[in-house]
């Protein structure tokens, strides 16, 4: 039993156009993508700008309404329950990208964090002030800082009331849409590390949406590559980085920069070759549309996106 | 044999909050040899992008002391109008946002005419028109005559970097100052940029001022890497030493804090503390001291100098010695060293 199915998933958003506002087309954001989260694991969704990566954690979580396919978690279906208050909200939180953005400037650190407790819980004064000193004082911020508001803080430390905030109710799945994105590295390692721990603490599965592989490979179990709404390719940790069997995911991890300068002739070169392979053979890993095919099987745990045999 | 091209000499930017002045760029002196790259790396907040507005002369209201020299003119005591000379022309600057450095009402290729047309006032409008698809060209943007005429925001992120280097190289600079080329750019578009910055810069012998955080970018691009923390250069040495031995505290702690596929299952190191304001840095001693209270006070000086440890590799203060990390003993940071 997966802890968390995803089926044939597509988010479609209607083009608006013309003086009446008809639509007049789609985007296809999220075009038919399918995968399963195990729990306690860490599966990575990557992929590029406009790929569909967040939109799929969105509409998870029912940011985004699904144009068809199901999501079911723990066995039960989800797709079309988001609108209620449903234990699946409760179950599922999300972490989001810019922490500069996601909390309200105006409210204090107590108000921030109590409000899912607020929205689910009936506790007293007294009961919501302590669980919210615990929660912080778990995420490594200071008990006093309740009365704060979110500009007296630096950028990991909001990062840190976000996640109070998404650990408020004890949630078994957090969707991290590119959490340390707008961090500096040292902040992105306190972050990162502080994830792991709460993780095993907690026995937490996440969903970590990202575009920087190297953070992807440091937390990942799993990771499920995004191009244009599709899969391109689905494996192990280990299977995508060592042994990357679509032209596309070839091409994104040759992209990591080395951090030894001394590999840095062999790099270009080993760019070029990759980018050389990509053109000569872009027809036989993408259809007529520039779309990556269904998800083919080459090992236990490995899906590549490859043109049906015959 | 290394050609000197510009000089900084005991810069000092500072900014006024309240009633005070306080230094972002606290003393910095280097230098920039030609067809070079120097990469600033440090996190946000340590000055480095203060640093590459300075040398453009981009602040309008900061106190700048010190001199930086560019073909004995001092830069920082320039008129406006010696200045706009220059800017453009011999030096150019490739901004963080391509989307907020270009006009969104005006076609990319008239912007790109109009930095030629500012320095070359005789071009006649066709050559210009010629000049603009040339470096859209070389910039490596296919159709140039159909991008000539676009704007802005019909372009991706990608195409739209491309477009302000092309702008930055116009008029052939020698000084280019870079701040955070491919920050806003996906991997892929990132490994193609900096090719075509390097391939540019090759072909030009350019010197590159290259301002970034990120450390895998430093590998690919740099000749020489000065690290900067709290204003001030605390390390300064090329590529290659930098990443095998570095020394000062700050870098190593840096280096540490990256994901590294060969230390996989590791936890990542965390600088404890955070970067201190503006307004609160401590403008005595050692200003990393307080991210490594576990070493002792008498390892730091008390007035900090860049010392010279080997040709060309300069580190701030003593407290690299012996320094290691909380979890290892003072034995294996010195073998580390050694």
């Amino acid at each position: 039993m997966a802890f968390l199915e995803v089926e044939d998933l597509k988010v479609h958003f209607p083009i608006k156009g013309g003086i009446f506002g008809r639509t007049v087309g789609h985007v296809k954001a999220v075009d038919g993508v399918t995968f399963s989260l195990e729990k306690g694991k860490t599966y990575g969704l990557v992929g590029e700008s406009g790929s569909g990566k967040t939109t799929t954690g969105r509409a998870i979580i029912g940011l985004n309404n699904i144009t068809a396919g199901k999501i079911k978690f723990q066995d039960k279906e989800i797709t079309n329950l988001h609108k209620s208050k449903s234990e699946f909200r409760k179950d599922v939180q999300m972490i989001f990208q810019d922490p500069y953005s996601s909390l309200n400037p105006k409210k204090r650190v107590r108000d921030i964090v109590a409000e899912p407790l607020r929205n689910f819980e009936s506790l007293s004064k007294s009961e919501e002030k302590k669980r919210v000193q615990e929660l912080l004082e778990l995420v490594g911020l200071s008990p006093e800082s309740i009365l704060k508001y979110p500009h007296e803080f630096s950028g990991g430390q909001r990062q840190r009331i976000g996640i109070a905030r998404a650990i408020a109710l004890k949630p078994k799945l957090i969707i991290a849409d590119e959490p340390v994105s707008a961090l500096d590295v040292s902040v992105q390692a306190q972050v990162l590390n502080f994830m792991q721990d709460i993780q095993k603490e907690l026995d937490l599965t996440y969903m970590f949406i990202g575009h920087d592989l190297g953070v992807i490979r440091h937390m990942c179990d799993q990771i499920g590559i995004m191009y244009k709404g599709r899969f391109v390719e689905e494996g192990t940790t280990d299977e995508i980085f060592t042994n990357p069997q679509h032209i596309y995911t070839k091409r994104l991890v040759a992209a990591i920069p080395d951090i030894d300068p001394k590999k840095r002739d062999e790099l270009v070169k080993f760019r070029e070759e990759v980018r050389m392979e990509y053109e000569q053979s872009y027809n036989d890993y993408f259809d007529k549309d520039g779309l990556a095919y269904q998800l083919q099987p080459v090992s236990d745990t490995h899906l590549v996106a490859l043109p049906e045999k015959g | 044999m290394t050609e000197e091209l510009l000089k900084v000499q005991h810069l000092k930017t500072s900014f006024r909050i309240k009633d005070d002045y306080y230094a972002a760029v606290d003393d910095v002196t280097l230098t920039l040899n030609k067809n070079e790259v120097l990469a600033i790396v440090g996190e946000s907040g340590c000055g480095k992008s203060a640093l590459a507005f300075s040398i453009m002369g981009l602040h309008t209201k900061a106190k700048i002391e010190g001199n930086i020299l560019y073909k004995d003119q001092d830069l920082a005591n320039m008129s406006l109008a010696k200045l706009n000379k220059l800017r453009g022309k011999d030096l150019g600057m490739i901004f963080q946002d391509p989307l907020t450095a270009l006009n969104p009402l005006m076609e990319v290729g008239e912007q790109i005419g109009e930095v030629l047309m500012l320095h070359n006032k005789n071009m006649s409008k066709t050559k210009r028109v010629e000049k603009v698809i040339e470096l859209l060209n070389k910039v490596g943007i296919p159709r140039a005559a159909h991008t000539f005429s676009q704007f802005p925001h019909e372009l991706s992120g990608g195409m739209r970097q491309r477009v302000v280097i092309a702008m930055a190289i116009a008029n052939d600079p020698e000084v280019l100052v870079a701040d955070e080329p491919t920050t806003a750019l996906d991997a892929t578009i990132q490994s193609q940029i900096l090719d075509l910055i390097k391939e540019l810069k090759d072909g030009s012998q350019a010197g590159i001022i290259l301002i970034t955080h990120d450390l895998g970018v430093v590998a690919e691009m740099a000749d020489r890497v000065a690290v900067m923390y709290a204003g001030q250069i605390v390390e300064i040495a090329d590529v290659h030493t930098l990443f095998d031995h570095p020394l000062h505290p700050y870098t190593r702690s840096l280096l540490n804090s990256i994901p590294n596929a060969e230390r996989e299952g590791e936890k990542l190191h965390v600088i404890q503390g955070i970067v201190p304001a503006l307004q609160k840095l401590p403008r005595k001693g050692c200003r990393f001291s307080a991210r490594i209270p576990w070493i002792d006070a008498s390892e730091h000086e008390e007035n900090p100098e860049l010392h010279e440890v080997a040709p060309g590799h300069f580190v701030r203060c003593t407290c690299y010695k012996n320094f290691h990390f909380p979890d290892e003993s003072k034995e294996a940071a010195h073998h580390g060293i050694s």
